[in-house]
């Protein structure tokens, strides 16, 4: 082989990489959800044949105890329900906000603080007015403070431009240590638990804590469904989401927008956090919202801000949580650090699956030069071969050492 | 092609130091001991001819997993009862972990009950509250709450003495505690052993004693609560019985697990001269940093001789197994459980780990088993007033929620409640800081 050919080589690898990303023109909904449904079996079916590698179960037994967990009695197909319409309200907060590329992660503290503000009412009113009043100011009370802790980090956007990832993110910490402080102010001494208050909670519509939730998560993904896609309203946040200065070329008043946006979101998280403390808890704690705040943006995410997906979205996440608990439980492990490890994995493979549905990859093309090249790749995969045969070599070597 | 070599040698240089630090960590220390043999009058009730239904199912909610002592503690009394009263782990118990003193403890103990448990164990004292309203919904399911305060009362009463008054306590909750105060009495006499022999030897600094000749001991605690009082003033009680001239100096940590401040409180009290430590906090940073010192320690919830072979004396701890077992049985007859059960000597519940037989003192363990059956018997009294003052004055009374606790010349501590509830300081001790609440702003001694 000659010098000239094969410096020609190195150049053209040099220029080529192996592989390159191209982000796709065009994919047919139908063929994307294809794609994520597809994915979400998958990463179902790749944990519980991890799960059962791990644990020693058959891969079937785990998937039997992954939906057992969530739907084997009725009260498990309620509290399935219940805690996915919290989920799902969380996520249809945020969503008009991510349209308008407002990234705002403060879905946490303003659902937090939303449920904070509703124990106070309960806590400080209980007792005193009708169980029907404390409600409806409970309700009040949640809904400003919902709204108050979007609009702050709204208002600071819309006029000094300050980032509202940060905003939001310190506006959670202020709730939490609001929550603390009060707790210590009404608990100071002991376990520092708030017991369920007894006034002021929510009825118990069909005989539980499930289904004013349930409701409430069908109102609001259809009022957002349609606010989002038909109306003035979703159409101005569309374009400013889309380029805030068409927005201001076209008259809209992009300051506004963003805060009324905000209003709406908070306002929203306020009726999450109502539900939270008024019918389901009963107190508050640090751990109310437990990370659902966050979930929240991943469901938004995934389901393409789109609400109805959402819905299906936050189905999936809830299954694998509740679901990969039980299957650690019935496994009789008695930690839960392989059931988050396992949801971890299949959030990581579904986010995974949105990148190749956003981006294609192409491979180098093969070599096709003439005939010298041929045995070229041959050499070089010889090569490879002994590389092979070389770590081997110093694995061998390795585990000596380590005797 | 030198580039990759140069990385796959990396790889593997790095595998192999990888495999010789596990295999270096994994090399375990010597260290022998001495028995501790089971208390010889146990009352242990005949379980043998008790009928439990095949789908008997029994629940447990535990604060942590297994990686926390405490909760270890539990989950191994919990499979130990199961498995002795011939029920299988896997079919018979649903053990739910890393469930938080929130309502998730009241959402798991709804779903134990839906799962169809006929009865229900929650181990930390914040499920309380919780437990206490999912019995209120499921009046035919026993729950079953470790440490807690309530059972006897008749409407919930928070911590701070607040009482709910909407809120009834259901026949169907029961608390439980141990008189861990007696175990710990033990150790505290195992550590008095120690000093005494160290003091025979001449082992003592002069900065290990006070101004007036007193020999130092220190304790690391977590809150100032009267469980924790109670357990370093039965321990100091021990000590003070052979060595009548020690004082003892308490660091708190706020903290019920805190690797960093129980080994900083424990570095504060070696350095102002203790000549031996124990502690009431789950972590093993107080042991770690006598081993570290060279001082010798008493441990709490399991033995620590592994990490600390030169160093750990003998540790104390409640064995859950009895009360599991019991409650159990009394499910499965469709009897009634005790509001308030008492673990004791006698019952098995309040036991020590195996003496450290390179650190005790000669003619330990014959002592403790000695003095083990006083205790069980009633002719020893941790609490005597005899042996100690409050204010250089024989403690006469003490009222707890309206009944005398202080007759017959003893605090009768666990009596009234199976939770602990002496709270005297007495003299001799001191305290470098009173903690009551978890807290960011800590230091060792700011009051």
């Amino acid at each position: 082989m000659s010098n000239m050919k094969n410096s020609a080589r190195t150049l053209k690898e040099a220029k080529e990489p192996l592989f390159h990303l191209v982000k796709r023109q065009q994919i047919s909904t139908g063929k994307a959800w294809a794609i994520r449904i597809g994915t979400i079996i998958f990463s179902i079916l790749f944990i519980s044949v991890l799960t059962s590698i791990v644990f020693r179960e058959s891969p079937f037994e785990v998937i039997k105890y992954m939906f057992e967990g969530a739907f084997g009695t009725n009260l498990r197909v309620n509290v399935f329900f219940r805690d996915m319409s919290i989920l799902l309200i969380i996520a249809l907060a945020v969503t008009p906000a991510f349209k308008m590329k407002f990234w705002n992660i403060g879905a946490e503290g303003q659902v937090l603080i939303s449920a904070y503000l509703t124990i106070v009412c309960m806590y400080y009113l209980g007792g005193k007015v009708s169980n029907g009043a404390l409600i409806v100011i409970s309700l009040l009370a949640a809904l400003v403070g919902g709204m108050a802790w979007a609009v702050i980090p709204a208002i600071f956007k819309a006029l000094w431009n300050t980032n509202e990832t940060l905003f939001t993110l310190m506006m959670n910490y202020i709730a939490l240590q609001i929550v603390l402080f009060s707790i210590k102010v009404w608990m100071p001494a002991g376990s520092g638990q708030l017991a369920p208050l007894p006034y002021g909670n929510l009825p118990h519509i069909g005989g539980g804590d499930y289904v004013t939730s349930i409701i409430v998560a069908i109102i609001i993904t259809l009022f957002l469904f349609v606010y989002m896609r038909f109306s003035k309203h979703g159409y101005e946040v569309a374009v400013v989401g889309e380029s805030q200065n068409t927005a201001r070329y076209i008259g809209i008043n992009v300051p506004k927008i963003i805060v009324r946006t905000l209003a709406l979101s908070g306002a929203i998280c306020g009726v999450a956090g109502f539900l939270i403390a008024a019918g389901i808890d009963h107190t508050v704690s640090i751990d109310t919202v437990g990370g659902r705040g966050f979930t929240a943006v991943l469901v938004s995410w995934l389901g393409q801000f789109n609400p109805l997906a959402m819905t299906v979205m936050s189905f999936v996440v809830i299954l694998l949580t509740i679901g990969t608990t039980n299957v650690m439980v019935n496994s009789g492990v008695a930690n839960d650090f392989f059931a988050e490890v396992s949801t971890g994995v299949a959030f990581l493979i579904i986010i995974i699956c949105e990148f190749f549905i956003r981006y294609n990859i192409k491979f180098r093309k093969r070599v096709e030069n003439d005939h010298p090249a041929v045995p070229d790749n041959q050499q070089q995969a010889e090569l490879q071969e002994g590389g092979t045969a070389h770590i081997e070599d110093e694995n061998e070597i390795g585990s000596e050492e380590v005797e | 092609m030198k580039k990759r070599l140069f990385a796959i040698v990396a790889c593997v240089v790095l595998v192999a130091v990888i495999g010789i630090c596990f295999a270096a960590c994994n090399h375990k220390n010597d260290y022998n001991e001495l028995e501790m043999p089971a208390y010889e009058d146990l009352e242990v009730p005949d379980y043998s001819d008790l009928q439990i239904p095949k789908d008997f199912k029994f629940g447990a909610i535990c604060l942590h997993g297994e990686e926390s002592t405490y909760d270890k503690n539990f989950i191994d009394a919990i499979k130990k009862a199961i498995t002795d009263l011939g029920l299988s782990v896997k079919d018979n118990l649903i053990l739910k972990t890393n469930i938080a003193e929130t309502t998730a403890c009241y959402t798991a103990a709804r779903d134990l009950a839906d799962q169809g448990c006929k009865v229900i164990f929650a181990d930390s004292f914040g499920h309380e509250p919780f437990m206490v309203q999912a019995a209120n919904e499921f009046p035919n399911v026993q729950f079953c709450h470790a440490t807690g305060t309530n059972a006897h009362n008749e409407k919930y009463k928070d911590s701070t003495g607040n009482v709910d008054e909407t809120t009834t306590i259901p026949s169907n909750f029961h608390n439980a505690f141990a008189s861990i105060y007696e175990g710990r009495y033990l150790a505290g006499v195992v550590a008095g052993m120690k000093l005494k022999d160290m003091i025979d030897n001449n082992q003592i600094k002069d900065n290990q004693k006070d101004a007036n000749g007193n020999v130092k001991v220190g304790y690391v605690g977590a809150f100032t609560y009267a469980e924790v009082i109670s357990g370093y003033t039965s321990w100091f009680l021990g000590v003070r019985s052979v060595v009548p001239n020690t004082v003892m100096e308490v660091s708190f940590t706020g903290s019920w697990y805190d690797v960093t401040r129980e080994k900083t409180s424990a570095e504060y009290l070696i350095n102002k001269g203790c000549a031996l430590i124990s502690q009431h906090a789950d972590s093993m940073g107080a042991p770690s940093a006598c081993e570290e010192a060279g001082v010798p320690n008493v441990s709490y919830n399991g033995s620590t001789i592994e990490a600390c072979p030169e160093t750990f004396l003998v540790s104390s701890r409640i064995d859950w197994t009895p009360y599991i077992k019991y409650i159990i049985a009394q499910t499965v007859k469709k009897e009634a459980i005790d509001d308030d059960w008492l673990g004791t000597i006698a019952t098995g519940s309040v036991v020590l780990t195996n003496l450290n037989a390179d650190t005790v003192a000669e003619g330990t363990l014959k002592k403790i088993v000695e003095l083990r059956k006083q205790l069980a018997e009633g002719t020893l009294h941790v609490f005597d007033t005899e042996t100690f003052t409050v204010g250089n004055e024989k403690v006469t009374s003490h009222m707890f929620e309206g009944k005398e606790v202080v007759k017959d010349g003893y605090f009768h501590e666990s009596e009234e409640i199976s939770a602990p509830y002496f709270d005297l300081r007495i003299d001799g001790i001191t305290l470098a800081n009173e903690i009551y609440e978890a807290t960011d702003n800590w230091s060792p001694n700011k009051k």
